[in-house]
């Protein structure tokens, strides 16, 4: 699909995303997801929510998209769908249109501060902390390096290579 | 050759376990051509297996059988069926260790004399010392590769080091090196010089670090009086009438569970699951499990006071290059109560790769405050806490008798409340760490909390009185004489080391004695 076939098909959800027929994307259509068993507008707001607990704003949308795509699953849809309806009903509850519709951070800090005890929060969270950084590809926008043997250590690449001390 | 012994042979000694203790004790022992089956609850994993891959090892070493814990340690709420983190397989937790080889101090053998009593605490003195222990450890350190004994030269400092360093020496530390390490500084015997890799706790891959799966377990299986059993857990030791053990019930790697018969019984586990073999091979002699008369088994817990350090930096340090714990300050490792606690502790260089990191800096933590540190991650050096921790009764292994294990086995559940003198000994190593990077010019420091514990003790403690521990100084347990504790479950206190080094001296030494004894036909 072309960025233009893609745009045309869809609607904006918020600032950040778009989504149409079974698909959630970048409004630049820098990346795109297909959605099987969520909603596309609750795929979006899970990827907002996924940020918003391990905010990196170095790290594009696509990364938090992979680490919460294992919930797009017809097992888990049920409770995601429960969990997500819940945070845009505590967001309008604080007088925003929605969950991705509330514009600053803070706000939809507080708003998951609300909801931090709850089973929801803390499964989102948890898969958070090996979905999003045991991602190989994040590895070097935070500088690790990874795997070093087969490149025979850093004996000849670096281990003291300090130069500010 | 390989040894292969039928299993209604009662001349052999049987140890269960083949880590520090266990790995050591069957070689010591094959070479004096004593004849050995030693059963091991994991498989066998090798330099080339290991993996640069800190979740990926995690999954491939680490011991994740069921457990669960109580008490009021960080450890029971963000990690409350990981207690420990240990690992089942040959050659047990010295695949993950990091390699650090410290000797007791003289004090610390003897903590009851010279803190004096501490309320609350279980303490005692060890019914060995120092001048005792020395040329035990002379054997350790050669047998091992100890940097910084013998004529070893030490290992080179890498970036983490180099920023820790600099900071104890702002702060007046003398005492100030890249450790006394089981990691080979230069090429020598099958084992290379270290190659800076990082992953020193994922199982090192160039055989650099000691071992016992690669050095011990081969060179005794090298004799033909060794033979190791994979995958084969111990279930119950069986005794005899008269109060001896006969043999030990387990699971081989088939699932079939099979008695091997043995002359002798030696315990090597690690602290969690020895004490739960003892209390799991209850009997009607043996009504509150095996070598408990005491009481003491499965108590007196301790898991040192740990913690650590991380600092920002404005620039990059890139800590996990190079070898992991390679970098110690032992000033405080001393008894100086004027600081507000008995005992000391050492201050070791640490780095974990960032997977690990997010799992480890302030678990359960989320938004801006743990992000931001994550996104300077490049910029961080990392140092450990390793201290004396208090026995307490009440710190204890049990049987959980509502979660069993695919045997239908009661598992262990482990109960840690921090002791005040604990609290107020990692509380001054975070000051003082804190202190160390802020004088090297961090932005941000951040103490952490304890992980899993790697350092698991006491649970059998050694004793000179037979109403106050589990074994006696040679590991002899007090009620079964031909029943041995061989792992750290025997210490009687935890000192401020790194425990492998006298784990590994111990197991030399009681190998002298179970052989001495066996051929004077005494046991």
């Amino acid at each position: 699909m072309t960025r233009r076939q893609l745009l045309s098909r869809s609607v904006a959800l918020g600032a950040t995303f778009v989504v149409g027929a079974g698909f959630v994307a970048a409004p630049n259509a820098a990346w795109a997801m297909e959605t099987v068993a969520l909603k596309p507008a609750t795929m979006a707001t899970l990827i907002q929510m996924a940020r918003d607990i391990y905010p990196h704003d170095r790290i594009a949308d696509e990364f938090y998209a992979i680490a919460v795509k294992g919930y797009d699953t017809a097992e888990a849809a049920a409770e995601i769908e429960a969990g997500i309806a819940a945070l845009d009903a505590a967001a309008v509850g604080a007088g925003h249109p929605s969950y991705l519709g509330t514009g600053w951070e803070r706000d939809r800090v507080d708003i998951l501060r609300g909801m931090e005890q709850s089973a929801f929060f803390q499964k989102i969270r948890g898969g958070l902390v090996t979905g999003l950084y045991n991602q190989k590809a994040v590895w070097p926008l935070f500088g690790y390096e990874g795997e070093s043997f087969s490149q025979g250590g850093y004996i000849e690449r670096g281990f003291d290579d300090i130069n500010w001390l | 050759m390989v040894a292969k012994f039928e299993l209604t042979d009662a001349s052999v000694v049987v140890i269960i376990g083949t880590g520090a203790g266990g790995g050591t004790l069957a070689n010591e022992l094959a070479q004096k051509g004593v004849k050995v089956v030693a059963l091991e609850a994991g498989g066998r994993y090798l330099p080339e297996d290991y993996l640069n891959d800190e979740w990926d090892s995690f999954g491939q070493l680490a011991w994740l059988d069921a457990r669960s814990t109580s008490g009021d340690w960080r450890v029971a709420k963000d990690f409350s069926g990981l207690p420990a983190w240990i690992v089942k397989a040959v050659g047990g937790t010295t695949t993950h260790w990091a390699g650090a080889s410290l000797r007791f101090q003289d004090h610390e053998w003897k903590a009851l004399t010279n803190y004096g009593p501490v309320q609350g605490a279980n303490l005692l003195d060890w019914p060995i010392d120092g001048a005792e222990m020395a040329p035990w450890y002379d054997k350790a350190e050669e047998k091992m590769g100890v940097t910084r004994t013998g004529d070893r030269p030490g290992l080179p400092g890498n970036n983490n080091y180099k920023v820790f360093e600099k900071g104890a020496l702002a702060l007046g530390y003398k005492d100030v090196h890249t450790g006394r390490m089981a990691i080979q500084s230069t090429d020598a015997g099958n084992r290379i010089a270290c190659q800076q890799t990082g992953f020193c706790f994922q199982g090192c891959k160039w055989g650099a670090k000691w071992s016992t799966a690669y050095t011990e377990i081969p060179d005794g299986e090298a004799t033909g009086n060794l033979e190791v059993r994979e995958r084969a857990m111990a279930l119950k030791i069986e005794h005899d009438a008269s109060g001896k053990v006969t043999g030990v019930l387990y699971a081989d790697k088939d699932g079939n569970q099979v008695v091997q018969k043995a002359r002798i019984v030696c315990v090597a586990g690690n602290t969690i699951e020895s004490p739960r073999l003892l209390l799991n091979s209850a009997s009607d002699m043996f009504p509150d499990g095996l070598a408990n008369s005491s009481g003491q088994v499965g108590r007196n817990y301790m898991r040192h006071v740990t913690g650590s350090v991380y600092g920002v930096f404005d620039k990059p340090v890139k800590m996990w290059r190079g070898t992991t714990m390679a970098g110690i300050v032992q000033d405080e490792a001393g008894h100086n109560p004027e600081r507000g606690f008995v005992g000391g502790y050492e201050l070791e260089t640490l780095a974990l790769g960032l997977p690990f990191m997010a799992a480890f800096l302030d678990p359960g933590a989320w938004g801006r405050e743990f992000t931001t540190a994550l996104d300077s991650y490049e910029n961080m050096a990392g140092m450990w806490i390793v201290g004396e921790d208090m026995p307490q009764e009440t710190n204890r292994v049990t049987l959980n008798m509502d979660v069993k294990d695919q045997f239908g086995l009661p598992t262990p559940n482990v109960h840690f409340d921090d002791h005040p003198n604990d609290v107020a000994m990692r509380n001054h190593a975070y000051e003082r760490g804190m202190a160390m990077y802020k004088a090297v010019g961090a932005t941000r420091v951040l103490p952490t909390p304890p992980y899993p514990s790697t350092h698991n003790l006491g649970t059998n403690r050694m004793s000179e009185n037979p109403r106050d521990g589990v074994v006696n100084k040679w590991g002899q347990t007090h009620d079964v004489p031909n029943l041995f504790v061989s792992d750290g479950s025997q210490f009687t206190t935890g000192a401020a080391e790194n425990p492998t080094l006298t784990i590994v001296a111990l197991a030399i030494r009681q190998a002298d004695h179970i052989a001495r004894e066996m051929a004077a036909g005494t046991i």
